[in-house]
């Protein structure tokens, strides 16, 4: 077993013996630390029980002043003995912690990559490119935060889920893969609440995960879905997602991680691009709208119609747009193309490329309009 | 949740408001002027958005290659240049209204007489990693 994997349980069960959270935290943090260095050379029988001991010592340390013990005893007297809760709840109650309403995103990011996922401060620093010293700050702070929340209130899993998926989507840069990350907390998360938007996200970070050697080219630019080489897409870990799904749409509880998941599905279903069922996909897409009415779905919908029903009706939808959402003119400029419209195509590619928000989209899009200048003999 | 700068220019951004040049105010006021731009840093440290933050020194040179086996032209510095930048910092907030609001509190810094400078000052975001889900 991984020894981060046992990060929640051990600061569980510190918190059920009068620990507070954050202070149960820290110490479990000081656990992990020595557990790396002394585990080489004296594997433990029993890792957990290793941990707790390491823990609670370290824990005992940092309090040991007059006043810090007499608290911890009342308090001590008021828990519930050790052993009552089920471990389960001590990890759902951890994941609700740390995805409390009262924490900005990246603070709730932060705190679930350390509390729940035992990363260090510096492995966390380094995935999100700022200095350990601030993210050491960002996360005592969200402790603080969260320092009078009561741990046996239940939370709402949908924030959990949006913290997930922010931790999904960020990808990987630093020594730590975040998207892999994602998907064992999100595992774990599924193991302990039966929750068919939980299966749902579960399902959509396998189907996306699935396509990551396919996503990228050799020399680091994006390959859009279309363009993909399918035979490297990872079947397994494919049809992995899409049990999950369907066992998710069976609980028949609709939610809009499903939706979505059911349109990744629908594009992992075709061997080729061209085989892809658009008519579903816009059904899909319908659902979501129900569900959500946001525009990047409206956005996203628009490119499907125009799959589906042909660039003038993808076009038509389009109109029904909001133009300030992202990515708006990058649709424009292919439903243009598709329809015909170089010139107004190459126009709006080199827009939506200023616009990007990210290099690989822009470097893409940038040779969109350089492919169709080129073609139109134009420099 | 993203990163953004914030630039400072010695030149070409519009007047501030309180726009005395720095060698005419009182000692006291440059002092307490570094001094707000220390805590503001601090501040941003504490909060957890602090990134980095570096200063320029004024005169630069222009380079570029020219050809294969042969030194590089350099040319300048430039006196009359009209964008000249000063430093920068660099944030990681949440959103765009945080950046502009700490961009705002940055540009209060203390100036002549004491009266905050109501500087212009740049906000950029930067691009990032392409997120994993793309549809």
């Amino acid at each position: 077993m991984n020894l981060r994997e046992l990060t929640p349980s051990v600061i569980g069960i510190l918190v059920r013996r009068g620990a507070d959270f954050a202070a149960a935290e820290d110490a479990v943090q000081d656990a992990l630390v020595e557990a790396v260095r002394a585990w080489p050379d004296e594997p433990p029988r029993d890792p957990k029980g290793w941990l707790v001991t390491v823990a609670w010592r370290r824990f005992l340390d940092a309090t040991r002043s007059e006043a810090a013990r007499r608290q911890r005893e009342e308090r001590v007297s008021e828990e519930p003995p050790a052993g009552r809760a089920p471990e389960a709840d001590d990890t759902l109650q951890l994941y609700f912690l740390c995805a409390h309403p009262s924490l900005t995103a990246a603070s709730a990011v932060a705190l679930t990559l350390r509390a729940v996922g035992g990363l260090t401060t510096r492995q966390i620093a380094e995935a999100y490119l700022v200095p350990e010293a601030t993210m050491a700050q960002r996360i005592s702070r969200a402790k603080r935060i969260v320092s009078g929340v009561r741990l046996d209130q239940p939370g709402d899993v949908g924030t959990v889920l949006r913290v997930l998926y922010l931790v999904f989507n960020e990808g990987y840069s630093g020594d730590v893969d975040l998207a892999a990350e994602a998907i064992r907390l999100t595992r774990v998360l599924s193991s302990v609440i039966d929750h068919p938007e939980v299966r749902g996200l579960l399902a959509l970070m396998l189907l996306h995960h699935a396509r990551r050697a396919a996503r990228v080219a050799a020399d680091g630019s994006l390959v859009p879905l279309a363009a993909q080489d399918r035979g490297r897409w990872d079947t397994t870990v494919i049809a992995e997602g899409v049990t999950i799904l369907q066992a998710a749409l069976g609980q028949d509880r609709l939610g809009e991680f499903q939706a979505q998941t059911a349109i990744a599905a629908l594009h992992a279903d075709a061997r080729q691009a061209s085989e892809t069922d658009w008519v579903q996909i816009v059904e899909w897409y319908d659902e979501l709208l129900r569900l959500t009415d946001s525009p990047v779905v409206r956005l996203n919908r628009a490119v499907a119609v125009g799959e589906a029903d042909g660039a003038r009706a993808g076009l038509a939808a389009l109109a029904g747009v909001d133009e300030s959402v992202p990515r708006y003119t990058a649709v424009a400029a292919y439903l243009r193309e598709r329809d015909g419209d170089l010139v107004a195509a190459a126009r709006l590619y080199a827009e939506a490329a200023v616009k990007a928000p990210n290099l690989a989209e822009r470097d893409h899009l940038t040779r969109q309009a350089a492919r169709l200048n080129a073609a139109r003999g134009s420099r | 949740m993203g990163k953004y700068l914030l630039l400072k220019h010695y030149r070409g951004a519009p007047a501030a408001v309180n726009d005395v040049p720095m060698e005419k105010w009182a000692p006291e006021e440059i002092s307490a002027h570094i001094q707000y731009m220390n805590d503001f840093a601090a501040r941003l440290e504490k909060s957890g958005e602090f990134v980095d933050g570096q200063a320029l020194a004024p005169e630069g040179t222009f380079v570029r290659y020219d050809g294969e086996g042969r030194p590089p032209v350099t040319d300048g510095p430039f006196a009359e240049t009209k964008d000249l930048i000063a430093g920068w910092m660099i944030i990681d907030v949440d959103s765009y209204e945080r950046a502009l609001e700490l961009a705002g509190e940055l540009s209060a810094a203390p100036g002549a007489g004491g009266k905050p400078i109501h500087e212009w000052l740049e906000v950029r975001p930067f691009l990032h990693m392409p997120p994993t889900v793309t549809e």
